[in-house]
């Protein structure tokens, strides 16, 4: 068996919901350390590829691969412990926990089972020592204490990005990290993202443009549940068939 | 989701507690003749208590509302009554383990087909659970079918020959299970602040992030499943050991219902709270009985009532008397 380049990928993954097929056979290769954008308009079956990656939904068709091991019948939770973390489209921390409880949590993933009944958990050191670099890393050191549903819209979208960085990825998979927030909320979240580009591999399901462009290298277009392109950023800016499809509709695609 | 109680709160609880454990000291001279009949029913009270922590480690814990908890409490007691010979003593040091062990069990057979379903699912699948057991022992006749077993003698506590606590007297019972409460409570405490107490905590708030995280939601709510049926069987052990009687009804839906309110009235996943629900709704039924035949009447209106006014339960009003701001760690 030939060595894949990719350390992540998908093979033909399609999934279909009765008669709709909201994934159809899309194989994309995501290389170690690369920032790659998955773009599309509403509809695309970006998040349902999203769910598909993490095992968050079963595959109808297709495999996921991930460091030569086929994991596409792994449950959500066995996917987040090979290493790759995900962010949710819509705000979903636990509100009723401080900004650093919901990272420490996050970061029990550190131990080899939280199946630990006696030990309190702000004990174990190195669990809260991640938690606090998570939300160093995220920008929210000084919000540890305030309780997460208290915090404002951008901050609890941070903390989502905090509490994937706790768990210790290796790849950082975020559905639309940028969904809801305003102008200067966006240029710090996108200031966040090309930090961690750096650091992880990413893939991003982003509508803004501006900072697909800002943080991306790889570009992934989906149209109708199908792959249109995946190539370099330039590439994918030049192509005839992505511009007709959907960048060069202008505001109307979205 | 703190564990840590405020300061004037945990002194408030602190004094009822030194207020209770003293009753068999205070009583006699306020109640003189009654004094007994009410240390019976306080060590009742408490026995109720335990089965209510028990139920909110699920119901207000892991957002596991079972409508069929009393099954366990009820296996508990038929489990002294299976293990006790008719006219002899069982010794607590194997009955208790036993008891608590195969309830254990039976939590776990019963929680690995439950905790497949989820919300009003779960609420009909532990109930018909419940149901079940109800009709096991009310039907067959393994332990006098509807017409219960008696438990003539209670169990010993020995130890190298030596009785270290005679359950036969009133008082020490009542200690025994003052002290099991108590245990219980910190126990549950101890689990709540543990790694497991937390991922469990955060599955009640939100289980699909937990599983987005990296924890499988249902080993976690199985573990706490078979931990709450064993604390509800040595509730039902105790009930059991103070009555000297079991009966099917221990295990049925109107049990199960009953405890479910003394949580929900109390304060769900507060722990402190259903203790308190288990004691206002036991009194309040004590007191209203005296006063009138009709006490359902009243009974009812309070429990309306207090889940109106109160919806985060009397544990909720009481922790934002104690001044429990929102943040803060």
């Amino acid at each position: 068996m030939s060595v894949s380049p990719f350390l992540f990928e998908t093979k033909g993954l399609t999934k279909a919901f009765g008669g709709l097929i909201a994934v159809n056979s899309v194989s994309i290769g995501f290389r170690e350390r690369e920032a790659h954008a998955i773009i599309g308009p509403n509809g695309a079956g970006k998040s349902t590829f999203v769910n598909l990656l993490t095992g968050h939904l079963p595959a109808s068709g297709g495999h996921v691969m991930f460091r030569g091991a086929d994991i596409t019948r792994q449950p959500a939770h066995k996917v987040a412990r090979l290493g790759i973390g995900r962010s949710y489209q819509k705000t979903n921390v636990f509100p009723s926990f401080t900004c650093f409880e919901n990272c420490r949590l996050a970061a029990q993933s550190l131990l080899s089972t939280s199946m630990r009944f006696l030990r309190p958990a702000a004990s174990y050191r190195e669990v809260s020592a991640r938690a606090s670099e998570a939300l160093e890393r995220a920008g929210l050191a000084a919000r540890a204490g305030r309780i997460a549903g208290s915090m404002s819209y951008g901050e609890q979208r941070q903390l989502e990005i905090a509490m994937v960085l706790a768990t210790a990825p290796q790849v950082l998979v975020l559905d639309e990290p940028l969904a809801g927030m305003g102008k200067e909320e966006s240029e710090g979240m996108v200031g966040l993202l090309r930090d961690l580009a750096d650091t992880y591999t990413l893939i991003l399901i982003e509508h803004d443009m501006d900072a697909v462009f800002a943080i991306a290298k790889v570009l992934s277009v989906m149209v109708n549940g199908t792959l249109l392109e995946s190539g370099p950023l330039e590439q994918i800016r030049a192509s005839k068939a992505v511009q007709d499809a959907y960048l060069g509709d202008g505001a109307e695609a979205y | 989701m703190n564990t840590v109680l405020p300061r004037r709160l945990t002194i408030a609880l602190l004094l009822l507690l030194a207020g209770l454990a003293l009753f068999p000291a205070w009583g006699p001279l306020a109640f003189a003749a009654k004094y007994t009949f009410l240390l019976q029913k306080l060590t009742g009270i408490m026995i109720l208590a335990i089965l209510a922590l028990s139920l909110d480690l699920l119901v207000g814990v892991a957002g596991l509302v079972s409508l069929g908890h009393a099954a366990f409490f009820g296996l508990g007691g038929y489990m002294l009554a299976l293990l006790s010979p008719q006219y002899e003593a069982a010794s607590l040091w194997v009955a208790l383990p036993a008891t608590m062990g195969a309830v254990a069990l039976a939590a776990l057979v019963v929680g690995f087909l439950a905790i497949r379903t989820a919300g009003i699912y779960f609420i009909m699948v532990t109930l018909a659970f419940g149901q079940m057991g109800y009709y096991f022992f009310n039907d067959s006749k393994l332990a006098g079918g509807s017409d219960g077993a008696y438990i003539y003698v209670k169990p010993t506590v020995e130890a190298f020959g030596t009785t270290l606590v005679n359950l036969e007297s009133k008082q020490a019972f009542f200690f025994v299970v003052l002290g099991c409460l108590v245990a219980v409570y910190l126990l549950l405490r101890v689990v709540l602040a543990s790694p497991f107490g937390r991922v469990l905590a955060a599955i009640g708030v939100n289980e699909g992030r937990v599983r987005g995280l990296g924890f499988d939601p249902a080993v976690y709510k199985l573990v706490a499943f078979a931990l709450a049926g064993a604390l509800a069987g040595l509730a039902g052990f105790l009930a059991a050991t103070q009555y000297g009687f079991v009966s099917p009804a221990m295990l049925g839906w109107h049990q199960s219902g009953h405890v479910l309110v003394m949580v929900i009235l109390g304060g769900m996943g507060t722990l402190f709270g259903p203790i308190l629900g288990a004691f206002i709704l036991e009194l309040a039924h004590f007191g209203l009985e005296a006063v009138t035949e009709h006490w359902l009447l009243p009974m009812g209106m309070l429990v309306i009532a207090i889940v109106l006014a109160l919806p985060k339960g009397v544990a909720g009003l009481l922790l934002q008397w104690c001044g429990k701001k929102g943040d803060g760690e």
